[in-house]
């Protein structure tokens, strides 16, 4: 049994990591766009905003549809289920940086390439870390989905084959396996970074 | 009678103390030309600003709130554009902001997340020095202001009045032609706002660099300001050009200063009850007189009042 939970464990975390990296990437960039190209702001955020609403299992049928049954299907349906709300969380975050220090970087010759990567990333750091943290557990939702649904290795699958086996104790170990990794990701990895950057950016309250 | 004698001293001293300012031979470091700015609610903010502002000097822009002054100096950082007349710094003109006219805001503007050295060194590597020079100078200027020991500290653990030191030291570190500050310590307590007027004054005097200062505060401009361009509201305009002559390094209590101040409060009060009558709004109520004044300047498209300036 520990074999396959292991084996399991890595199997899944392997796709989250990829599809999770392509998310992240994608949808800090797209929600930086949005923030700072106002005619993209007008055209993609109700489009962003609406398709958010939309549970990342639907967009299953779609992967199976156009990259077949593969590991890119899956990877797919987990970057589709947390790219938008790492999107918004950016746009925010960005919004919400101090238009006074905004302008003070015009002032100080703060332009270009500097400005974006010393100024803009940093300032909405904050609001990036919130996306990147509710994209994680919605990218972990959406790979548990799509690896039930569509069976091919994973902690899904082995769910699925307790039930097809009906052993029950196999299917609760799974569960308590999936809570467990979701959590200590969510607890350490999310919480450390997130507690550390609000710290800093002095956003973090007195204790 | 000793009473009525010492008016009449403090009274002629004050004559000798604050004079009109002298036009000046040579090309302006800064030299604001008939600007006029309206806004696109048809404020209008500026009418028929002529300054020249010589390499060195300290001038103070000193008015009420609503007189233009933040107006006029946000358009010399190149923040606004003015919607008439022209502005040039040594003979170019000034087309958008940069650090050859550093503006200090009202707020210190500090980069959350660096840390005090950082945030200068951030800025000195912006303008192109490289690492090692942007260090050195950083910590040269956090000499300057006092702050050796809090080098390492991040924005939200200094109090208001280190904010503005940083502020200021980042500012100097950049080496503009043209220091412009607007209001920089109106949100500082009175004691810290006396230690930041000494801090001040020394650093000026020692470096000689080219200032305009915006206050409401006629204690701070004479306290400070070589000249003080004493400016008035509604339209927004300047009523005197003064040349202050107390030595320096000058106390804020002393006698003379305390007269000055009240020499210049009575000019605001006078100019304050002829803008009681409501002036001519842009374009609409004099329009023959508006044309013939080409300072005031023609409404500007979308501009609108800047962040800080009182209205």
């Amino acid at each position: 049994m520990d074999g396959r939970l292991s084996a399991a464990v890595l199997r899944s975390l392997s796709r989250l990591a990829q599809g999770y990296l392509i998310s992240a990437t994608l949808g800090i960039a797209l929600g930086m766009a949005i923030a700072r190209i106002g005619w993209l702001r007008s055209t993609l955020r109700p489009l962003v905003l609406g398709l958010q609403a939309l549970p990342s299992i639907c967009w299953l049928p779609l992967a199976l549809l156009w990259f077949g049954l593969s590991e890119k299907a899956i990877i797919f349906v987990v970057v589709m289920g947390s790219l938008l709300s790492i999107a918004i969380s950016t746009e925010d975050g960005v919004a919400s940086i101090d238009p006074l220090l905004l302008r003070a970087s015009g002032v100080l010759g703060v332009r270009g390439l500097r400005f974006y990567v010393g100024v803009l990333v940093p300032g909405a750091l904050p609001g990036i870390v919130t996306g990147l943290k509710l994209g994680w557990s919605f990218a972990w939702r959406a790979l548990m989905a799509g690896e039930l649904l569509f069976v091919a290795g994973g902690l899904g699958q082995l769910l699925q084959q307790g039930r097809e086996l009906l052993d029950v104790a196999q299917v609760m170990a799974v569960m308590i396996a999936i809570v467990a990794v979701g959590s200590v990701v969510d607890q350490v990895l999310f919480r450390l970074f997130e507690v550390r950057v609000r710290r800093r950016w002095g956003l973090a309250e007195a204790v | 009678m000793s009473a009525v004698l010492k008016r009449l001293r403090q009274r002629y001293w004050s004559r000798k103390l604050l004079v009109p300012s002298r036009a000046r031979t040579g090309l302006a470091k800064l030299a604001v030309r008939r600007v006029g700015h309206t806004f696109s609610n048809e404020v209008v903010a500026l009418r028929n600003v002529d300054i020249d502002v010589h390499s060195g000097e300290f001038v103070c822009l000193l008015g009420p709130s609503g007189c233009g002054k933040s107006t006029l100096l946000y358009a010399l950082a190149g923040l606004v554009k003015p919607s008439g007349g022209h502005i040039s710094l040594d003979g170019r003109d000034v087309k958008g902001p940069g650090p050859d006219r550093m503006l200090v805001f009202q707020a210190p503007a500090l980069f959350p997340w660096l840390t005090v050295r950082q945030n200068i060194v951030f800025v000195l590597r912006a303008k192109g020095l490289r690492r090692p020079e942007a260090l050195q100078r950083a910590r040269a200027f956090i000499r300057r202001v006092h702050l050796e020991p809090f080098e390492n500290a991040l924005p939200h653990q200094l109090s208001g009045g280190m904010s503005m030191r940083v502020a200021l030291a980042r500012a100097l570190a950049m080496d503009p032609a043209v220091l412009l500050m607007d209001e920089p310590f109106g949100a500082l307590d009175a004691q810290t706002r006396s230690h930041m007027h000494e801090l001040l004054q020394s650093i000026w005097m020692r470096e000689r660099k080219t200032v305009v200062f915006v206050t409401h505060d006629i204690r701070e401009a004479l306290v400070l300001g070589d000249r003080v361009v004493v400016m008035a509201g509604r339209p927004g305009r300047v009523l005197e050009d003064l040349e202050v002559r107390l030595p320096r390094p000058r106390d804020p209590d002393a006698e003379e200063l305390v007269e000055l101040s009240r020499r210049i409060r009575m000019l605001l009060a006078r100019a304050e009850r002829v803008s009681e009558t409501p002036p001519p709004i842009a374009a609409r109520k004099e329009p023959e007189h508006e044309q013939a004044d080409p300072g005031a300047g023609r409404v500007s498209g979308r501009t609108v009042p800047p962040l800080g300036a009182g209205l």
